[in-house]
């Protein structure tokens, strides 16, 4: 059994979702397209367990974004696969008279439905009180209160979701289709064997929305709606005005509001007065950017340091207690120094989307779109790219992802492009060890940790060069497309904390899985090709150390003998061979190594300099990654490989690199071209090896 | 007279749409003509508008937006 959750924007969907589902949910894709599908499980008493499906929030089954359109797509095609055998609409009784257009929608589509009507405290607080009782027998279907956020109600939803599914029932709602449309409406149920005539006139009047249907479907579908002059828009809006004026007559024996003399401001407008002033506006919002880049630095390195000294330990005491092998070599430099360098990040990545699941959650999100919609409307940006633009401050593909709800092709075009520019959660690894090589751990005027500021400098300078590329392709770029801005401003809430636990779960868990995956056979990968070489090379080159250096102290011997070993690995080869590409930029062959492996995924970059720096260094002291990178020294010259000019080099490399093959991909699949991605890559990787060269030549 | 002329704090009346395309995005959400709107907010640079519908929810929209939304001042 199937049960599909629907409602507006806001309506508290995904709370009574999670309600419901607790940890049982998976999340995937709707075929075809990238939009999250989040499907979970809830067992409704001893016999029965059925799979809900969230669906994306929407005002109506007309959709205005991709996301949206995904409703439209289920539920006018009763063959779709994740078609429901009962529809929950979950409505904000503070504002219930929108949110029963979709409910009215949903049941001329003759799908059974449920009522679910949440957050009747924010009614009372307003002086709108509901009565569910009255109103049940009004609509012929089951209404339920619940409270999503608390969790109360959720026995009685699900009795009455068992009760529905053995015996469903549909609202009917009073006709939408007038006289004159009833003609070519009955065509289409005859022609298409469909008997629900409000479904026949979406046929008609979305037809290139509804991409179950054939080609040649739409084609007869087209000629139909000419020949009879069907008006698509003026039905569109005869039937939300005539839903309305049903509601309102609906909900007026149903709902009692109780004015006080005087309209109290509420909170939330006394709050707006602040968040959006003016300069205080601006203010706040760039003091919480920089609250968040100092504690995932700062608090974050507590937990970080002590994972990176314990992963030290275990392979210091896996050294001492395995005999020496190859095998044990494998275990502990090429397994767990992979496994080190996806684990360690845990911290940072779990802090900083806490931060973003904080602001999505309080509402706060939105005054920042409000906020920053005229600023970078002139970079060819709208206000709501902010929303993708900070996702990608976690990672690019699910930001990418959520530009679909910017419905102008252009506008969204260009976030997806420049997104990528924004520094994600895994160039976190890469920046925290470069800057801890270079930039002092001092503060300034007491407070302000320097190593914060230059990440927040970092994250800036994506941000601009974002906006830049993004001013530019708006140049190039024609489109006449309308964009609309319009969008609701949610009340401002408290933050439920199981919701932010809930995302901190989720995304922590993807990484360690995801990329973890990537990462631990990359170095797994890496390790052999480091290891061994062609024929004996390997024993050549050790024997030729010996012979040369006869007087050499034993530990220094050994140093040069690892040295000598890697150079002649297949690892080393890889590496000589783009040598002379990098080599203007300040990178020897081993960051050559590390740059062709992070080619897939930027985050392999930090876990493969571990373990190509850990083949060789046996040092127990030596055993961190920082004091590996750190004492890395050129066997030439003696001078330090990481000096500040490659350092600040390759942090810029990496700031505007798109290495990144999940983002490609998504790119792809958002933009439906190769053209893209394609492009994106290559403006960015210019960008990239043009900076790089730049800052290396200037500060050498 | 439209809600782009409004000042803030004042309350209008919806009459009509002078843009079709957007009137169904409008009508859906609830900006229906007869409801009522208040400007209770402009942001820092002029623009975007945020309005509250009919006293039950807050809506943000572009000025020019805001400018295809024709009002009329309520009787009182």
């Amino acid at each position: 059994m199937k049960v599909a959750l629907i409602g507006n924007p806001n309506s508290g969907k995904s709370s009574l979702f999670n309600q419901l589902t607790g940890l049982r949910q998976k999340i995937g894709n709707f075929p075809g397209v990238t939009v999250d599908k989040k499907i979970g499980f809830c067992r409704l008493n001893n016999q029965t367990e059925i799979e809900i499906i969230d669906l994306p929030g929407t005002y109506s089954i007309y959709p205005n974004s991709l996301d949206e359109q995904v409703v439209l797509e289920i539920l006018a095609n009763p063959a779709n696969k994740d078609y429901p055998d009962l529809i929950v609409v979950v409505a904000d009784a503070s504002n219930l008279k929108r949110n029963m257009l979709l409910f009215e929608q949903v049941n001329d589509l003759g799908i059974p439905t449920i009522l679910a009507l949440n957050m009747l405290d924010a009614a009372n607080e307003v002086g709108v009180s509901v009565d569910s009782v009255k109103l049940e027998k009004l609509l012929g279907v089951s209404v339920v209160e619940i409270n999503a956020r608390e969790g109360i109600g959720m026995q009685g939803l699900k009795m009455v979701i068992a009760r529905n599914l053995e015996s469903p029932k549909v609202h009917l709602n009073p006709a939408v289709i007038d006289e004159k449309d009833k003609a070519i409406v009955s065509q289409v149920t005859e022609k298409f064997g469909i008997k629900n005539e409000y479904l026949a006139a979406q046929y008609l009047a979305q037809t290139p929305k509804l991409s179950f249907l054939s080609f040649d479907q739409q084609k007869d579908l087209q000629a139909l709606v000419e020949k009879s002059g069907f008006d698509a828009d003026r039905f569109q809006s005869d039937e939300v005005i005539n839903r309305y004026a049903d509601i309102a007559h609906n909900l007026d024996q149903v709902i009692s509001i109780q004015k006080e003399e005087k309209i109290k401001e509420t909170f939330s407008t006394r709050l707006d007065k602040i968040l959006l002033h003016k300069f205080w506006g601006y203010f706040i919002f760039l003091t919480i950017l920089f609250v968040i880049f100092q504690s995932v630095f700062t608090l974050a390195s507590y937990p970080m340091d002590w994972i990176d000294e314990n992963m030290g330990a275990l392979t210091d005491w896996l050294k001492a207690i395995l005999p020496e092998s190859k095998l044990t070599d494998l275990l502990t430099d090429g397994l767990i120094a992979g496994i080190g360098g996806v684990v360690i990040f845990i911290p940072q990545i779990a802090f900083l989307f806490a931060f973003i699941s904080l602001l999505e959650e309080s509402g706060y999100m939105a005054r920042v779109v409000v906020l920053m919609d005229k600023l970078i409307r002139k970079f060819g940006l709208s206000g709501k790219s902010v929303v993708p633009l900070i996702s990608s401050m976690a990672c690019a593909v699910p930001a990418i992802m959520s530009a679909r709800t910017i419905g102008n092709w252009k506008d969204r075009l260009i976030t997806i492009m420049v997104t990528p520019l924004m520094s994600c959660s895994a160039r976190l690894p890469i920046y925290t060890i470069l800057i801890a090589l270079v930039i002092p751990q001092n503060t300034v005027f007491g407070i302000f940790g320097l190593q914060g500021l230059a990440l927040m400098s970092l994250y800036l300078l994506g941000f601009f060069s974002a906006l830049i590329a993004g001013w530019l392709m708006k140049r190039f770029m024609k489109s006449k497309e309308r964009s609309y801005f319009v969008m609701e401003l949610p009340t401002y809430k408290m933050p439920r904390w199981s919701q932010v636990g809930f995302t901190i779960f989720e995304k922590a868990k993807t990484f360690v899985f995801e990329a973890g995956k990537v990462i631990i056979a990359i170095s797994i990968v890496l390790w052999v090709l480091s290891t061994y070489g062609p024929g004996d090379s390997l024993d050549k080159a050790e024997a030729r150390v010996i012979a040369e250096n006869p007087e050499a102290e034993q530990t220094d011997l050994d140093n040069k003998i690892a040295g000598a070993r890697l150079q002649s690995s297949y690892a080393g080869m890889f590496g000589k061979v783009i040598e002379p590409v990098i080599k203007p930029l300040g990178y020897d062959w081993k960051i050559g190594i590390a740059l062709i492996a992070s080619f897939a995924a930027r985050e392999v970059f930090v876990g493969t300099m571990s373990t190509i720096y850990s083949i060789g260094g046996d040092n127990a002291d030596e055993n961190t990654i920082k004091a590996r990178l750190r004492n890395e020294k050129n066997p030439v010259t003696g001078e330090q490989v990481f000096s500040v000019a490659t350092s600040y080099s390759l942090l810029i490399f990496y700031v505007f690199a798109m290495m990144c093959m999940s983002t490609i991909a998504v790119v792809y699949r958002e933009t439906k071209s190769w053209k893209w991605p394609m492009i994106q890559l290559v403006y960015m990787s210019v960008l990239a090896y043009v900076s790089a060269l730049v800052v290396y030549q200037l500060l050498k | 007279m439209t809600v782009a002329d409004l000042k803030l704090g004042e309350i209008g009346v919806i009459n009509s749409f002078s843009d079709s395309k957007l009137s169904l995005k409008l009508l859906e959400m609830g900006c229906l003509p007869g409801t009522e709107v208040k400007l209770d907010f402009i942001a820092p640079l002029g623009c975007p508008f945020c309005i509250s519908v009919g006293e039950n929810y807050q809506l943000s929209l572009r000025k020019s937006e805001a400018a295809t939304i024709n009002i009329s001042f309520p009787l009182n």
